[in-house]
Formats: C-alpha cells, sequence, structure tokens
C-alpha cells in the first residue's frame, strides 16, 4: 500500500504516552472565560464569566484586543481563585499568531514565567497536558493553563483580508473569539475536606501528527479526523476502566471532521455513541448562526470546556470526561507549496477524585 | 488500517457540496445589474459628448470608486459573498481587491502596511496582465509581418 496510513497500535509498553497516568495529578480548581459577540449570541452565551461586545476591545489593533482577552482571562482566574500573580508557578499558554505574541506579550504584563506552546486549535490540550505532567512530576504546584482566538487575527494570518469577498463553503469553520483560563493545582495533604471530590487529571496522552493527505485549507475537520481517531485509538487501548467515560469531548472536528473520526474508529471497531461530543458543534446555533460547519480556534474547545464541561463535572452531572483537542496544523507557506494539512490530538482525562495522600 | 485513497473518498462524501444552479443564478444577476449600472454610466459620459472609447476610462473610474466605497462601508463583502463570481469578477471586485487588504494593513503603516500589501490579491492580475496583454501584442505583430493581422 503507498501513502501515508493510519495504522492500528497494539497496545505495549512500548507506547509510554498513549495513557499516561498521573498518581499526582492537579485538580482543575477553577476557570474563566472570555468570550466574543458572536459565542455569546450562541447557546452557550449566558455561561461565560465574561464577554465583548466591540471585536476590537478599544484597542487600535485585534491583535492587541486577543491579548487583552488573554490577560482578562488570567486575571479573572487568578481574582476567583484569591490568587496573586507571583503565587503562580507558571502560565503555559497558546495562541494561533505567528510567534505567539498574544502569549507573549499577554505574558510581558503578567510577568509568570512561561512556557508558549502551539498546536493549533489543540493548544488547549497541549498545554493541560504539560502542566499536568509538570505538577504530577512535582516540580511546580499551580499553573495556569490558557488559549485564546480571535476571528479577525486568524483571518488576517491564515485567509482573507476581512473587507475581501469570498465565498465561505459549507465545509469551511469559524474561528472563535475568545480567552479561557484554567488553573491547575497540586493535590495536597491537609486539605480542609480530604474525602471531599474534586476535579482532577488523571491520565494524559500525547498525541502523534498525523496526515492522510487531506490539502484543502476549509476542511480543517477532515484535517483533524485521522489524528483524533488516533489519539482516542490510543489512550483506550491503554487504559483499563471498568466503565466507558461519561462524556468524550473533541475539540473542533464539527460537521465534516466528527462523522468521519467516528467511521476511522469504527472501522477498529470503537463505537463511542451519544455520549461523544464535539466543541465545534456546541459553541454556536448551526441553524441560526453563519458558521457554516461549526467552530474551531483555540478559543473554541476553552470556551465550552470552562462554560460547560467542567462545571458538570464541578456540579457532579458526570463523574469523568476525556477531552481530546484537535488542531489542523495549517501553514499558508506549506500549502501554496503543495503540501497537506496535518492534524493533532492530544487527550486529557478529567475524573472526580477523593483527596489524594501526598507526601 | 486506511490508507489516504480510502480516506480521500471518506472525505469526498462527508463533505457538503454547494448546488450549483442557485449559486448560478445568483452570480448571473448581480453580476449582471452590476454590468448594466456600468453601461448606465457609459450612456451618460456618452451623452456630455464623448465617444464610446473616450467614455471607457470614467466609466472604470466610477466604478472603481463605487467598489471602494462600498468595500469600506463593509458591505462589498456581503455581495460577493450572495453572488461569488457576480461580485468579484467586474471590475467592483478588483476595487474591492485592492480596497480591502489597504483596509487590512493600515495599523502595520502606510508604506510597509497599505502600501505593499494593497496588492496581495490583485498583484497576480496585474502581473499576468501585463504579460499576456504582451505576449498577444507580440502575436499581433507577427501576424501583421506577414499580412495577415487587421490594421487597427
Amino acid at each position: 500500500m503507498s501513502g501515508p496510513q493510519l495504522a492500528a497500535l497494539r497496545p505495549s509498553s512500548a507506547d509510554r504516552t498513549a495513557a499516561i497516568q498521573l498518581r499526582r495529578g492537579p485538580n482543575l480548581s477553577a476557570s474563566y472565560t472570555v468570550a466574543g459577540p458572536e459565542e455569546t449570541h450562541g447557546p452557550l452565551g449566558d455561561q461565560f464569566d465574561e464577554f465583548i461586545e466591540d471585536y476590537r476591545l478599544g484597542q487600535t489593533t485585534f491583535e492587541q484586543a486577543e491579548r487583552e482577552l488573554t490577560v482578562r482571562a488570567v486575571h479573572g482566574l487568578l481574582r476567583r481563585a484569591g490568587l496573586a500573580a507571583h503565587e503562580v508557578d507558571l502560565f503555559l499558554a497558546g495562541d494561533l499568531l505567528n510567534q505567539l505574541v498574544t502569549v507573549n506579550f499577554a505574558a510581558r504584563e503578567l510577568r509568570i514565567p512561561v512556557i508558549g506552546l502551539y498546536s493549533a486549535c489543540a493548544s488547549l490540550a497541549e498545554s493541560l497536558a504539560v502542566g499536568a505532567l509538570l505538577v504530577d512530576g512535582g516540580h511546580v504546584r499551580r499553573v495556569v493553563c490558557a488559549v485564546a482566538s480571535h476571528f479577525y487575527t486568524a483571518e488576517r494570518q491564515y485567509r482573507y483580508p476581512t473587507e475581501l469577498g469570498n465565498q465561505r463553503v459549507p465545509e469551511s469553520q469559524r474561528t472563535a473569539t475568545g480567552a479561557a483560563a484554567f488553573l491547575l493545582e497540586a493535590p495536597q495533604t491537609g486539605d480542609s475536606a480530604s474525602d471531599e471530590e474534586r476535579v482532577a487529571i488523571t491520565s494524559v496522552t500525547l498525541g502523534r501528527v498525523t496526515d492522510l493527505g487531506v490539502a484543502d485549507p476549509n476542511n480543517m475537520g477532515a484535517a483533524e479526523a485521522p489524528a483524533a481517531a488516533d489519539t482516542l485509538q490510543r489512550h483506550l487501548g491503554a487504559v483499563h476502566r471498568s466503565q466507558p467515560y461519561d462524556r468524550v469531548l473533541t475539540g473542533d472536528l464539527s460537521a465534516v471532521g466528527l462523522p468521519l473520526a467516528r467511521e476511522l474508529l469504527a472501522k477498529q471497531n470503537i463505537v463511542l455513541g451519544e455520549t461523544w461530543q464535539d466543541c465545534g458543534l456546541l459553541l454556536y446555533d448551526q441553524d441560526r448562526q453563519a458558521v457554516q460547519a461549526g467552530g474551531s480556534g483555540a478559543a473554541c474547545s476553552g470556551l465550552v470546556l470552562g462554560a460547560r464541561d467542567l462545571m458538570d463535572l464541578h456540579r457532579g452531572s458526570i463523574r469523568d470526561l476525556l477531552f481530546v483537542g484537535t488542531g489542523a496544523l495549517h501553514s499558508p507557506v506549506t500549502y501554496q507549496q503543495g503540501e497537506s494539512i496535518p492534524g493533532i490530538a492530544h487527550a486529557i482525562a478529567f475524573e472526580r477524585r477523593a483527596g489524594v495522600a501526598v507526601e | 488500517m486506511i490508507d489516504a485513497r480510502e480516506y480521500g473518498r471518506l472525505v469526498q462524501k462527508a463533505t457538503p457540496s454547494e448546488p450549483l444552479l442557485p449559486s448560478t443564478l445568483k452570480a448571473f444577476w448581480v453580476g449582471g445589474a452590476v454590468c448594466t449600472v456600468g453601461q448606465a454610466i457609459e450612456m451618460y459620459f456618452m451623452s456630455t459628448g464623448l465617444a464610446a472609447k473616450q467614455a471607457a476610462a470614467p466609466v472604470a473610474v466610477v466604478l472603481v470608486f463605487l467598489g471602494v466605497l462600498a468595500t469600506a462601508a463593509g458591505l462589498y463583502d456581503r455581495l460577493t459573498g450572495y453572488a461569488g463570481m457576480g461580485g468579484a469578477l467586474p471590475i467592483t471586485g478588483f476595487a474591492n481587491s485592492m480596497a480591502a487588504p489597504a483596509i487590512e494593513w493600515r495599523t502595520e503603516g502606510l508604506v510597509l502596511g497599505l502600501g505593499a500589501r494593497m496588492f496581495t490579491v490583485a498583484g497576480p492580475v496585474l502581473v499576468f496582465g501585463f504579460v499576456a496583454a504582451w505576449a498577444l501584442a507580440l502575436v499581433g505583430l507577427g501576424l501583421s509581418a506577414l499580412g495577415l493581422g487587421s490594421a487597427s
């Protein structure tokens, strides 16, 4: 057979990143979401912590507005957690812009040690994975993970000027405008109620770049689906669970990518049914809002996770959640050079967990 | 196991397609309307005493101005979103293709931003338009050297 293949991987001790178990995995103590105008008009509109009405946020450029969104999300998170910036060990964040300008300039203002990350729309999953691993390893105790994206900055960089007339095809997706920040804290002995259940990250899967030849930058969902299937298949093959996850939440496969990912997994006899949902399809109302196939952008999964699924976990309406952030690694440069668009997906398992004994 | 070719078939089935007839009709009536407006402008200029050939330039100027105005008002992209080539193909679309990046890249300064980037969409049209015109002129020269071309 010629061409790239999606190979079934038998779980083996050699695939150490298929489902890294975190015995001292961090608690996800708090989250904070700031949403843009279109997102606020969507089904989750009244569940965001803050929203903005002006895409420019009173700034001179959209890039500055995206930075401001990020800073507001982090400040909101710190206020909610009752922390000052200097009490946070690490700021782990991603955005969609060249040189990670949003992250770096927000970090300039926050003055928290920073690691910037990029995996397109999977950046949140990547940042949660790295943060969880660092906390589990005992090196840091408090990490702020964040993502941001902005419709107009993404259009500028990846596509066309916004006033240029171009028709959007039905498989395209809308880049979400917003920022989301999450606080990871190391579990401690002496927690006031140690048998109280908290939401914790218990395992992470580090994804592999997967490319099945999709070359259409308007079809990100199709580009990402193989990576989502690869990561899900590796994770589920490596964890031994008595029951399936209450919910599986992918990042932004949307209307085209989700059925494709389901089909790819079905070929390996993995069927997840209605418990598998996708942030790209939850952020907007497909009928009322002109978003074609659904939402995308680094903030898409952040806004949905922060406003909806983490709330469900905190309330206990679900006991566990497998979040699979998905990214289409599109570059205008490589696209013009004739390359296809590879995808990547990282997975984070959240579970309600009673106090963990830590030395 | 699945290879790229099989996945490509799955993608094609899963990707929705735009029905052709409604889009074609929209492009037709909007493009036709723009051209009709152009024709009316030409008739106006001819009524002031210009010959048809002389009226071509002022007609283009007026249409380009309208295209830029509509772009600045945030309306042109909506027109092309609806009509596709009906908005993109006429000279008003060319105006939009230069005005839009000029607006977009203003924040990067007048020279390196607005000035340089104004041509990101229209550049190829200019380059290959000039090249094609030059090539055809050569062909025309060659033909008339052989006594075959028209004299005009």
